[in-house]
């Protein structure tokens, strides 16, 4: 079935499952702020939401199922929409599921934490699906208010106030940045839908036009600062140290996807015939921040701010797929997203496991030994720590994720062979860090003085576990994983495909 | 006239940018960054001479967006004042590393 974007109904119909989510949500908001506030009722508020998320990813599931498209509109209906969805969706799963238990260990009554984090939601899918400038600003908007003040959340923390107040001021600036970006390309282009930017850039010739190159660079700070790709990154240690780790775990993995997942849209379906004008700056921005994610990591001995720098080198690797710009790339892309928030999640699930009261146990160093008194704890860091390395087998995914954008790399009608060098050897480098922490497990004696972490909750360890599972089973059998990926293409045009440079 | 209103909003954009960039006080950085969302929103109403509505029904969207974001962002201001007694980043360091 074909959308009518042009009939209201219609239109409402093809946002289904982000009006799912946001009625629920709204509904929820209302009931959490029906009861006193406890942890009881911040549970049951977290158990709903989760119930929520569920119904729409079955929601996104069936629109998928039903192959339905859309006309020319304000927003997409294809398939790279709904994987990119059901991604965020399984993040905010684990994130709610893991905050259930961090709330209550840290005292956090307020069920309204689960609502924001639905919201935060909505506004990725909506980023998701748009296909006008208009709609970015806002999906932006509103996954980026709720995060503000979720890194705050636990405001009786000092460094959760400053890493709200840092990440505030931060996005506040990159957002006038990219508004700036998107004014400037309105005004060269006369448009704000990305298949009339496109057509009109051809139609008037722009590709040399001055106004639309500033607005091009000042839309890739923007992004720059939301996926926090080197030289834009430096608010990201700061702010992932200072939130609350589930939500650090959701602006790792969530965030970041969701960020990545409008620049791939806009970029590959506005701006694929300026393609020789953008290639080297995205090319710089993918390579810096490979490199200064991974050496930078290498002196990290706070496990947050180390994931932190490997979740920036992690923006750099998907770069590559964005240089790249085939359909190829386009599923790589979209299949390392899926490995790379799984294995953050799960990392970050360890860390709420065997964190304390206050967050003041986050040294590497604390985890000597993890693996005589934690065993399954242990072990399954080690299976997050080599996926996120891309380590055959034992990394499951991670290594295949990678493998794609290598391939996708070396495939292009123009092969980046540099990049995929420096993609590599970085690789090698991240082993650095990673290898540390499993090593620091495994092999270092526990000190006599270190304190028995507590058994975790439930819910937590659920997180840990199935995202361990989802790891380690495609990683055997990823052909089903890859055959969805590659339907999951936004519609690039040929220009792309046969581009010249 | 279109050139004259550029000119004026990208002088306006780059005083916000310094502004964030020199100044250390948090009120005063987010009136910096109100002033850039300023300047946007006149290219915006510049370009909608030319281009009919759509220019115009951003900077609606852009003025309630950015109300609601001064209301968090205050909120945050006023948690972390509660903290320090001051909202000078300067003195806002404890994250490093």
């Amino acid at each position: 079935m074909q959308f009518d974007l042009s009939m209201p109904a219609q239109l409402t119909s093809a946002l289904g499952p982000d009006l799912l989510l946001m009625g629920g949500a709204m509904i929820l908001l209302l009931w959490s702020g029906w009861r006193r506030e406890s942890d009881e009722h911040q549970r049951s508020v977290g158990v709903l939401s989760m119930v929520l998320c569920v119904l729409t990813m079955v929601a996104v599931g069936y629109y998928a199922y039903r192959g339905y498209t859309a006309t020319n509109g304000v927003i997409a209906v294809d398939n790279f929409r709904w994987a990119a969805d059901e991604i965020f969706l399984i993040a905010t799963l684990g994130t709610i599921a893991m905050s259930l238990d961090y709330n209550r260990r840290e005292g956090i009554t307020p069920g309204e934490s689960h609502v924001l984090l639905l919201l935060s939601t909505s506004g990725m899918m909506i980023l998701a699906a748009a296909r006008d400038l208009i709609i970015v600003f806002l999906g932006i908007e509103l996954m980026s208010i709720a995060i503000y003040v979720l890194v705050g959340l636990n405001r009786r923390r000092e460094r959760s106030a400053e890493g709200a107040i840092k990440y505030f001021l931060l996005g506040a600036f990159s957002t006038a940045f990219l508004l700036y970006g998107i004014a400037l390309v309105y005004g060269a282009t006369g448009a704000t839908n990305f298949v009339a930017i496109r057509s009109n850039i051809i139609s008037y010739s722009l590709e040399h036009s001055g106004l639309l190159l500033v607005g091009i660079a000042l839309l890739l700070v923007g992004f720059g600062f939301k996926v926090a790709a080197a030289p834009f990154h430096m608010w990201a240690p700061d702010v992932y140290e200072g939130a609350p780790t589930p939500i650090t775990a959701y602006m790792a993995a969530a965030v970041k996807a969701a960020s990545f997942a409008v620049l791939f849209r806009l970029w590959l379906e506005a701006f694929p015939t300026l393609i020789s004008t953008w290639h080297e700056a995205v090319w710089w921005l993918a390579a810096l921040t490979m490199i200064v994610g991974n050496l930078v990591a290498l002196a990290q001995r706070n496990i947050k701010r180390l994931l932190a720098y490997s979740s920036i080198a992690h923006a750099g690797y998907i770069l590559v797929a964005l240089v790249v710009g085939t359909n190829l790339g386009s599923s790589a892309f979209m299949f390392y997203l899926f490995a790379y928030t799984v294995a953050t999640l799960g990392a970050f699930a360890v860390i709420v496991a065997l964190g304390r009261a206050g967050e003041d146990n986050m040294g590497v160093e604390e985890y000597a030994g993890l693996w005589s008194v934690r065993p399954g704890l242990a072990v399954a860091m080690a299976v997050f720590m080599l996926a996120l390395l891309g380590f055959p087998i034992f990394g499951g995914i991670g290594f295949f994720a990678k493998w794609y954008i290598l391939e996708a790399a070396l495939k292009a009608p123009f092969p980046q062979t540099r990049l995929a060098v420096i993609l590599v050897v970085m690789s090698v480098v991240s082993a650095g860090y990673y290898l540390y922490v499993v090593m620091v497990m495994f092999m270092k004696p526990r000190s006599s003085t270190a304190i028995l972490p507590e058994r975790a909750g439930g819910w937590t360890r659920a997180v840990v576990w199935a995202s361990a599972a989802i790891i380690l089973i495609f990683g055997l059998f990823p052909d089903a994983l890859v055959s969805l990926t590659q339907r999951s293409t936004p519609a690039v045009s040929k220009e792309v495909a046969q581009r010249s440079r | 006239m279109l050139a004259e209103s550029l000119a004026l909003t990208a002088a306006l954009f780059i005083i916000g940018v310094v502004g964030v960039l020199i100044h250390r006080n948090a009120i005063i950085i987010f009136m910096c960054v109100e002033l850039m969302l300023t300047a946007v929103n006149l290219t915006f109403v510049a370009f909608s001479r030319f281009y009919g509505t759509a220019g115009q029904v951003f900077v609606v969207f852009v003025m309630t967006v950015s109300a609601a974001e001064a209301a968090v962002g205050l909120a945050i201001i006023i948690a972390i004042f509660r903290h320090r007694q001051t909202i000078n980043l300067k003195d806002i360091n404890l994250l490093k590393g």
